[in-house]
Formats: structure tokens, sequence, C-alpha cells
């Protein structure tokens, strides 16, 4: 049987729904080194702010059983490298989606920044970070209220001619009330989740393991969460979702599918295994043949 | 960067919680002392670095200290055992820097990315000092394999139990060996104060837990005099001028 792995995505033609998770693939071409980038459905880059940031003190990184920490904090170089150096280098290498990934700390940050992604002609699609738990101000503030949230994407989406996807937190009471703000105030997509709010004690020390005390948890232990919320947020909606929490496996983007999700993100799976994605990729065929799915986009949202 | 199953030859205590791994490997890619592998474990989510100590035709060596659950648990595998290990990380020391004569200074399981670079300084005709420092006589590794290659090797122990009694800076004192440019690896305590006592160029080799060990994640980014700098990418070693203590 000859698999159909595409999907399409607002209109954009995806040869297959894998793509790295924003943060934890760098800029692309970091790993173009390491195994050909073409195969990939898209990419999403490092959260980009308008100015450089360094980011967090180190330790950054904490581990925990089934998954991670991070509080990176946003380290990037900014909006203009981005657009200027960063996504023409991509894509250099890389003929699939490119997604900018943009954060911010006020409305005006956010829609700066988006305005010149959506001109930049080698971005595809935006992805709007209102969930990153690891920065003091901004960030996640404007992801845990349906009115924030809302806010963000009226702004963003004024400025924007590309699809706009809203990247949404999980640390919140009720993710489905955000996600038909965003919905209403006229996204395109959402993506979900990003990181659980966390933390280790280094027992020895007596003090956090990670230098910003508390981090954004992710890894294979939060799968099952994530899937639940992809699976309410899906049915509650009428956009598309793109999945993200834990996948490492054929099984489990086969699972966001299911559960309502056009493409898939792999996030901290790139971290222990830099192939995790081309891997996903060379499994997926064998086990759409297994339960006899000829094209992958047939099971979307079959839950 | 390559991912590669390499098997166990030889996993055993040398030194006090200080093991010896050496595994069946043909890395080509490693050229220089402080490049590193990252190691996965079996039921730890992230891999552990490590600085390759040898390598010769067919065989690489890591030298680890037993420090946490993962390290424990790699002390438990026995030859045979297969392991998966991304290879081809880091940037080494510089041995060209050094224009005739090089001062080591490594500290515990600092020393062994020294090795490899004292190495190949030899192997280029550059005389060689090397001081070791240790908290005490039983944790003393690589000793007999510096003195195999230099024989102007200082040993330091906190307690005096063997070698010269204090840090290495009070060896460095003691000795007064003549250079035109150091590399240290060790303790961040030890390497800053080294670098403050020395006056001539030098290179440091950093340590930072690490994500993904191989430049993407940003985990172990540092903010150096050039700017923002990936320890696992542009290091882990780094010239002593650019290290924002």
């Amino acid at each position: 049987m000859v698999n159909d792995l595409s999907v399409t995505l607002c209109g954009l033609h995806l040869r297959n729904p894998v793509i790295p998770a924003s943060g934890t693939f760098g800029f692309g071409v970091e790993l173009s080194d390491c195994f050909d980038l073409n195969r990939l459905g898209g990419i999403s880059l490092k959260g980009t702010t308008r100015e450089a940031r360094y980011g967090n003190p180190t330790p950054r990184i904490a581990e925990a059983p089934a998954g991670m920490l991070n509080a990176v904090g946003l380290e990037n170089p900014g909006i203009d490298v981005l657009v200027r150096e960063k996504a023409p280098a991509l894509r250099k290498c890389y003929g699939g989606c490119i997604i900018a990934n943009i954060s911010g700390f006020s409305l005006e940050e956010y829609a700066e920044c988006c305005a010149k992604a959506s001109d930049c002609p080698e971005i595809d699609l935006i992805e709007v970070n209102v969930s990153c738990p690891n920065v003091h101000a901004g960030g996640m503030t404007f992801g845990t209220d349906p009115h924030s949230a809302a806010a963000v994407t009226r702004a963003v989406k004024a400025v924007c001619r590309k699809p706009v996807f809203i990247k949404l937190s999980p640390n919140v009471t009720d993710i489905v009330a955000i996600a038909r703000a965003c919905e209403d105030a006229g996204a395109d997509g959402l993506t979900l989740v990003n990181t659980f709010l966390g933390m280790r004690i280094d027992i020895r020390r007596r003090q956090p393991v990670l230098a910003n005390k508390t981090g954004g948890f992710s890894g294979p232990a939060i799968f099952p969460i994530a899937l639940r919320m992809v699976w309410q947020v899906a049915h509650a909606c009428s956009i598309p979702v793109m999945g993200c929490g834990g996948v490492a496996t054929a099984r489990d983007v086969v699972e966001m599918m299911m559960a309502g999700a056009t493409a898939v993100e792999v996030g901290a799976e790139n971290l222990r295994n830099p192939l995790a994605c081309p891997e996903i990729l060379d499994a997926l065929p064998e086990l759409m043949d297994e339960l006899n799915i000829n094209r992958l986009q047939d099971i979307i949202g079959t839950v | 960067m390559e991912r590669q199953l390499y098997t166990i030859l030889r996993n055993e205590p040398v030194a006090a919680r200080t093991w010896r791994l050496e595994l069946a490997s043909d890395d080509p890619s490693f050229v220089a002392g402080g490049e590193f592998v990252q190691v996965a474990l079996d039921g730890f989510y992230l891999r552990r670095p490590f600085s390759i100590c040898e390598r010769s035709k067919g065989r690489i060596v890591l030298i680890y200290k037993v420090v946490g659950e993962g390290t424990a648990a790699l002390s438990g595998l026995r030859p045979g055992a297969r392991l998966d290990v991304l290879t081809g990380l880091g940037r080494g020391f510089d041995p060209d820097a050094c224009s005739s004569s090089a001062l080591l200074v490594g500290g515990g399981v600092g020393a062994p990315p020294l090795l490899p670079l004292c190495r190949e300084l030899v192997a280029r005709g550059k005389r060689v000092s090397v001081v070791l420092g240790f908290n005490s006589a039983s944790e003393i590794i690589l000793e007999s394999e510096f003195r195999a290659l230099t024989p102007d090797v200082t040993m330091a122990t906190v307690d005096g139990s063997a070698g010269l009694k204090g840090f290495v800076t009070d060896a460095i004192s003691a000795v007064k060996p003549t250079f035109d440019y150091f590399y240290t690896c060790g303790p961040l305590v030890m390497m800053r104060r080294v670098c403050d006592m020395l006056k001539t160029g030098g290179e440091v080799c950093l340590e930072e837990r690490m994500g993904c060990g191989a430049g993407y994640c940003a985990g172990c980014s540092i903010q150096t005099r050039q700017g923002v700098r990936r320890v696992c990418k542009d290091g882990p070693v780094f010239k002593k001028e650019d290290i924002l203590w």
C-alpha cells in the first residue's frame, strides 16, 4: 500500500505532519548535518522576541522521570536577525513549512515581531507563544486569561498576512475557554500545549536545581495530559490544531491526530535523540499499514 | 554529530568513586581534548556528557565520577553491553595556541581531557609541564599516563596524602614551571584561580548541565566577552580572556 502522509494546514501542503517544536531544534540549520531536513513536514524555529535576549542563568536544564525541565528563558538573537539571517539560511537547505515562533512582553511587541515575520518571504506560518513559563513578565501571562489571549490574537492578526497559530499554555484551569477566545479573535489555528510549570530540588545543596527555580516540564510524562487537551480543544473549536507535548513515537503521532491534531510537534524528544523526527517518520508507514490507514489525514479527529 | 551504538569493552573503578569506561569505537571525528560524547542510559531521560580521555584505533576511553543516579547506573554496566552514544560534539583545546612550552592544570575528573592534549603537544615537539590536583591520594587518576608523556608532572592533594599538600595553585607556586600558554580543566573555582594567577594566555574547559549537547536547545548558554556562547557547541573550551567569571 502506498502511504499518504501529507496533510493540509491552513491551505499549506505539508509532506507529513511531523514538526520539531520551537526551542528544541534551534533555527534548523544546526541539525542540517545530522539528517536531511527535507524529510520534515515543518520546522518551528526558536522563540523570538523584538530584542536579542540572553535568557536565564544556568543551570537551565533539569531531569525528571520520563521527561525534563527547561528554564532557558527565551534566549534568541531578536526578530531582525531571524528574518534577515536565520530564516533565509534555513530556506537554503529546507523546502518545507518554516514556522516563526514569536514571543513578547507587550501587545505592541507581539504585533511588531509578527508583522516582520509575516513580511519575511521565507516564513510560511506564524506561531504566537503566549505560554512561555520561564519569563517573569509577559510570556505565559498572556496565555492564562481568555481576554489577554484574545487581545494578543487580535493585535497580531491585524498585521499578519500569513496563517497565525496561537501556542497555548497548559497551566490553566480551562484551556477550552482560552482556545475559543483565540478562535473568536481570529486565530487561524492553535498549537497546544507548551510546557507544564515544574520544579526540582537538589537535596544536597537544598536549592532548586534550576537557577530560575522553576521551569517548563516536558517529555513523555506529559503526553496523556497534552493529548486530552488537544482532544478537548479540537472538538470545541473549528480551526486546526497542532498537537504538542511528550510526543516520542509514531504511535503518539497517530494518537494526537485521532484526538484532532492536523499536525504534530515533537519537542523534548529531539534533545535526547537528534534523530527522533526521522525515526518517527521511518516508523509511521508501517504503523499505518498495520492500522489500515491509507491517508494519514483521514484519521484527524476520528476519536 | 553522529549517533552510534558502542560495545563496552571494560568498565572498572580506577580511583575513589571514579571509573574508567572503554568503548569499542572507530570514532574518526575526535580531534582534540575537550571534545565529548553524550551517553544515553536506560531509565534516564537526558544523555550524560563525558569528555574523551583517550582515542586509539578501535576504542575510546571515558573517565567519569559517580556523582548521581545516572553515573551510578553507568558504573553498573558490564562489558558486552551496548551504549547509545552521540559523538563528534564540542570544540576542544587548540594545541597551536602554545608556541613552545605549555602548562596543563587539571583538577579531579577535569584531568581526562588534558591527556589527549598532552599527547598532541608532545607529538608537536612542545615541552609540557603538568600539574594535577585531587582531594586525596585515593582520588588520583592518570598520573602514570601523563608521566609516560612528559617527565614534568607535579601532583598535589588538598589533604597532603600524596604529592604536594595544597591546591594546584600552591603547587604551581612551588614548582614555578616555565610556559608560554596554559590549558586547564577542573572545578570552576580552581580554573578561576588558575586564570587569575597565570599571566600568559590560556584556555579553560567548562562544564555545564546540558540538554541536547549539540547546540540546538540553548540549555547550556553562557555569557562571554564575545557574547552568548553555547558551552556544548562553541565550547566547552574557551579562551581565558573570554570568560566572565
